[in-house]
């Protein structure tokens, strides 16, 4: 889940803020061309972010014995990219922080970072790198939403060791404890995001492959081959 | 086969469901959320007790309305999900 507010001193939060700030600027500046020039994938980016909605209000349990929520990035990524996720993600820590106390607004750098940035820069190569050597579409974006998911815990356990480095060890003993919580509670959520992410991509090859190719996210061929199965 | 995906992804949730009922009968756990922990571990690391610098400017006054704004959440999602899929079965044999 994401850094509390005010449980990270003020010199970290403007550090990540600043970070995260021009994914931000270039998101939007990426949003304004697709609003332009590809209109008819609005939907399916009011899908991608309607994901995140659903998936991080989702506080699920884990094996570990204690509760934390997926992210829902890993589809936004793969279909419009890193940047235009971003902003996605800091629709959703808003909400959260307003509404919920969820997060925070002196955290919201930081968390969007890890959520709305570095998971999905994650995802995004993952699925590039995937379809690059030819492996299974489906495998590719389980992987991608996945590790993803896990990543983004991994980035915060980082974040909060580096702002709380430990007295005897340091970052490193400070980042180990703080993977333990996150990084570790997270495993099986991880795997099912990504399972679940796998299974809406089947279903928008289904109804609309013909956009994905527009997108650039599936080449031609691979679309028609993957229609054709499913049929 | 048509449907391979979605048995995997089946059972992927029946295996998460019988880890969890697993979990939940042998031992006792908190089910507390992670970033409750993470202020522990603070505390762990650098052998001081961390005051929070800044406050949520709202706060849900309880549990249920906390989880109404979650419910909330989830829900506008779900709704925008159902709402497109459906825009775009339109017209197309449910059964095809």
């Amino acid at each position: 889940m994401h850094i509390m507010e005010g449980f990270l001193p003020p010199a970290w939060c403007l550090f990540w803020l600043l970070v995260s700030a021009p994914f931000v600027i270039y998101g939007m500046y990426q949003l304004r061309i697709l609003m332009r020039e590809k209109r008819e994938a609005l939907p399916l980016l009011a899908v991608a972010g309607a994901f995140v909605f659903v998936l991080s209000s989702l506080k699920l349990p884990s094996v570990s014995g204690s509760c934390s929520h997926p992210t829902g990035t890993g589809l936004g990524a793969i279909l419009f990219g890193p940047f235009i996720t971003a902003i996605l993600g800091l629709i959703v820590l808003l909400y959260q922080a307003i509404f919920l106390a969820h997060g925070g607004l002196t955290t919201l750098g930081a968390n969007l970072f890890s959520m709305g940035i570095a998971g999905p820069l994650l995802a995004y190569a993952i699925y590039r790198g995937g379809q690059k050597v030819g492996l299974n579409t489906y495998l590719t974006v389980f992987l991608a939403a996945a590790l993803a998911d896990l990543f983004t815990y991994v980035v915060t356990a980082a974040q909060l060791a580096l702002a709380f480095p430990a007295e005897v060890g340091g970052f490193v003993t400070s980042f180990v404890a703080f993977a333990a919580v996150y990084a570790v509670t997270q495993v099986p959520l991880a795997i099912i995001e990504g399972a679940v992410i796998a299974l809406t991509f089947k279903y928008i090859i289904d109804v609309r492959a013909e956009i994905l190719v527009k997108l650039g996210v599936l080449s031609d061929g691979v679309a028609a081959r993957l229609q054709r199965v499913q049929a | 086969m048509k449907y391979t995906l979605e048995l995997v992804v089946l059972a992927v949730l029946l295996i998460f469901a019988g880890a969890f009922v697993l979990v939940q009968n042998t031992g006792e756990h908190e089910w507390s959320g992670t970033d409750d922990q993470a202020g522990d571990v603070i505390n762990e690391m650098t052998g001081t007790e961390y005051e929070p610098w800044a406050d949520p400017l709202y706060e849900p006054p309880s549990g249920e309305i906390e989880s109404l704004f979650f419910c909330l959440q989830s829900a506008i999602g779900a709704l925008v999900i159902g709402f497109f899929f459906g825009y775009y079965y339109r017209g197309r044999r449910i059964n095809t």
